[in-house]
């Protein structure tokens, strides 16, 4: 059994807090773990990615190996385009369909969908407006943790209780909105990927 | 024992806190940052127990290092590879006087230039300073090799060098801890007379250290840091260090079928090298950074030379970073064919946070000098305000490296161009432009120095400035005019106001400064913020 996981976004998004989800699991479930982050001029608004690698057998390269990922994880929709070289052939794209525009020349949204839609194995969610759903704008990021969960092979309930841990000291209000937002993303992942 | 998930950066600062730390000096620079950042949160550092410090630049801090080490205790100072450039001349001399309590310097690398103006390899500094260095390729190496090169340091009285790269700098693993160690007493070096480096004890003195240079290859042959694992398959040998090793053991997935050499400590290890030497007829050297190694081993004088190939011969690129698919390729494995890159993505590029203090500062700068002749130069440096150099500002003619805005300016000004500004980060000011202004001040040159003030090191992540609250005080101290030390509020409703100043201070004929303060969002954010994000 091994993962490997790209995750693409842009700086603020909260990218790294979901990379930090998913190690957790892997480690408490006893998997051999590397993940690197590149988080660069994040806090500017550049892009940020991390390769997150978790397997039975030892880990030795930190960056996942071209055309090797299971997944790429993207926050954002033109992010997680970037980086579907990665991706293996039988490896999936799961991305949120929010577009972050802070630069000139962003593509269109049709021809930028048209391009997920070429990517064989693609899950599009619309993270943003479940997130709203789920009572917390800043949880997109935990609503793409759950369409993308089926991906890990790892047991649902070891990413609930990573969440938990994660969110634990924080208002039980803010841990209700994203074990909804995780629901909601796990449902929507769901349908996304039957219809794909 | 307990294990902890760690970045490399991380597990350095873990490994020395557990080793016996009792001072860490560092000036900020990715991707070193997270070293000095993890000692300061540590609850050592906050019980006082660990000193944390950030220096007003990487040389200020190898020394106060170095004093800690003079006073018996175990030092280390942590740095970007261009910030050993900065601290070279106290590293290279440290080597002379020797240590006394274990002294490291972390140095990390970033091949392929993430976030730096070159991709220098820290390691050719060793070779200059004539010390050991040490070189993981993974999270645990870099927390066992700092106790392991306390040790070494204190054995052979020499500075030992610590060298990271980005990925290994920022990538996170679990890490195994270990029993924590003492940290030493204060005590004076028994023979304190080399530490006077006047030429007669420097001359000894280096007699002695190029004496050691034979014991520092023995120990690189008996390290636990450098492997030599015999392979069926001797058409190749493979040499890797730090994380080349990793690509090596991911292309064989764990299992290298040639002879493999392991290297994690320098000066090289002699004896296993030629074992490899006599194995095989052809040998790649994987390596990140320069081709340090395998210039070496072309360079040897054996009696039975095998073919060298690496980054000189061509099956590895001469610049730029390496990736496991690279590496995969250049030992003949198949890499893996993914999905065809999409032409969609068009380059994100960093850019200022919107709001930034910097761009409204850049707003009038360009606005004052619209006036001025179209030979008006702005000398920058670096920082946030770097970002200066892309529209929609485009506002910015150099940026080289730290310091040089204030120096550079004040030679063009020599040269009769004009009118000639510098911009200038509080931090960076700090680190390397109060020199400059010295210098300027002294030969009364005609520039105006715009000093950024948003009191804090943005952009490695809002560490604490040594110049907060003390500008006025250094330019004035220095010799400028107290007249000509301005300071503007870079805020929109303050524009017109600012573009009077800038242009008033640019038409006089001497030197003036031009301080625009107010803080950075992201700093001025998390101040805000809980404390919870600082445990
Ligand atoms: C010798 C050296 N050390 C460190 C760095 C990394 N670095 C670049 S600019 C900078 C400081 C920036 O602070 P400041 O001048 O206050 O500007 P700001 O980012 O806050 O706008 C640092 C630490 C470097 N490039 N060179
Ligand atoms: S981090 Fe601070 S100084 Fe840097 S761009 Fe953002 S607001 Fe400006």
């Amino acid at each position: 059994m091994k993962r490997d996981v790209i995750l693409a976004g842009v700086g603020g998004q909260g990218l790294l807090s979901v990379a930090a989800v998913i190690g957790e699991a892997a480690i408490a479930r006893g998997f051999f773990l590397k993940q690197v982050e590149v988080h660069g001029m994040a806090q500017r608004g550049g892009s940020v990615t991390s390769h997150l690698r978790f397997s039975d057998r030892p880990v030795y390269s930190d960056l996942v190996p071209d055309g090797e990922a299971d997944l790429v994880l993207a926050l954002e929709i033109l992010e997680g385009l970037r980086y579907v070289h990665l991706l293996s052939p039988t490896g999936t794209l799961v991305t949120s369909t929010a577009a972050v525009k802070n630069m000139p020349g962003y593509p269109p949204e049709e021809t930028i969908r048209a391009a997920v839609c070429a990517v064989p194995r693609h899950v599009l969610v619309d993270a943003p407006r479940l997130a709203e759903k789920a009572g917390s704008a800043q949880s997109a990021n935990v609503v793409l943790l759950g369409a993308a969960a089926p991906f890990f092979g790892l047991p649902q309930d070891s990413l609930v209780g990573a969440i938990k841990r994660a969110f634990a000291g924080r208002a039980p209000a803010v841990l209700e909105a994203n074990l909804a937002a995780f629901r909601l993303g796990l449902e929507a992942g769901e349908d996304g990927a039957t219809k794909t | 024992m307990p294990t902890k998930l760690l970045l490399g950066d991380e597990a350095v600062a873990q490994g020395a806190i557990d080793a016996g730390l009792s001072g860490a000096y560092a000036y900020p620079g990715t991707p070193s940052t997270e070293i000095t950042e993890y000692v300061e949160k540590s609850p050592q550092a906050r019980e006082g127990l660990i000193r944390s410090f950030w220096s007003a630049n990487e040389k200020t801090a190898v020394e106060a290092a170095l004093g800690m080490s003079y006073a018996g205790k175990r030092a280390m100072a942590s740095m970007k590879h261009v910030g050993l450039n900065v601290a070279a001349d106290p590293f290279i001399n440290a080597a002379i006087t020797g240590t006394s309590g274990g002294l490291i310097v972390n140095a990390a690398d970033d091949p392929s230039m993430h976030s730096s103006q070159n991709e220098q390899d820290s390691r050719l500094y060793t070779e200059i300073a004539l010390v050991p260095c040490l070189e993981p390729s993974n999270q645990q190496e870099a927390y066992d090799m700092v106790s392991y090169a306390f040790d070494l340091s204190e054995r052979f009285r020499v500075p030992v060098l610590l060298r990271l790269v980005t990925r290994l700098a920022h990538s996170r693993a679990p890490v195994t801890l270990r029993t924590r160690r003492e940290q030493n007493r204060a005590r004076l070096p028994d023979d304190p007379e080399r530490f006077i480096i006047l030429p007669p004890t420097a001359r000894r003195q280096y007699a002695a250290l190029v004496a050691r240079q034979e014991d520092f290859v023995r120990e690189s042959e008996r390290s636990p840091f450098n492997h030599l694992a015999d392979g069926p398959d001797a058409s190749l040998g493979i040499v890797a260090s730090g994380i080349g090793a990793n690509y090596v053991l991911e292309a064989f997935a764990g299992e290298v079928p040639h002879p493999f050499l392991k290297i994690g400590q320098y000066p090289l290890p002699a004896l296993l090298v030629d074992r490899l030497f006599h194995r095989c007829e052809r040998i790649l050297v994987v390596e990140e950074g320069y081709p340090y190694i395998e210039a070496k081993l072309r360079g040897l004088p054996e009696r039975r030379s095998p073919q060298i190939l690496g980054r000189m011969s061509g099956e590895l690129p001469r610049t730029g970073e390496l990736t496991p698919a690279l590496v995969a390729r250049a030992l003949g494995r198949r890499a893996g064919a993914g999905i065809p890159p999409s032409s969609v993505p068009v380059p994100r590029p960093p850019s200022l946070c919107p709001g930034c203090p910097h761009a409204d500062t850049f707003r009038a700068l360009t606005e004052a000098l619209g006036t001025f002749p179209e030979t008006a130069r702005v000398f920058s440096d670096i920082g946030c305000y770097t970002l200066g150099a892309y529209p929609p500002f485009s506002a910015i003619h150099t940026c080289v490296e730290m310091g040089a805005s204030i120096t550079m300016a004040k030679g063009a000004a020599d040269a009769g161009i004009g009118p000639v500004v510098s911009v200038i980060g509080d931090s960076t000011f700090a680190h390397s432009g109060m020199t400059g202004l010295l210098d300027a001040v002294l030969d009364r040159s005609p520039i105006t120095v715009v000093i950024l003030d948003n009191l804090a090191v943005a952009m490695t992540g809002g560490q604490r400035s040594c110049a907060t609250g003390r500008l006025e005080a250094i330019c004035t101290g220095l010799g400028v005019e107290p007249a000509h030390v301005r300071e503007i509020v870079p805020v929109p409703k303050e524009h017109e106001k600012n573009v009077a100043v800038l242009r008033e201070e640019i038409r006089y004929a001497g030197p003036s400064v031009v301080i625009a303060r107010r803080e950075c969002l992201q700093t001025a954010r998390r101040a805000k913020r809980p404390a919870r994000e600082g445990a």
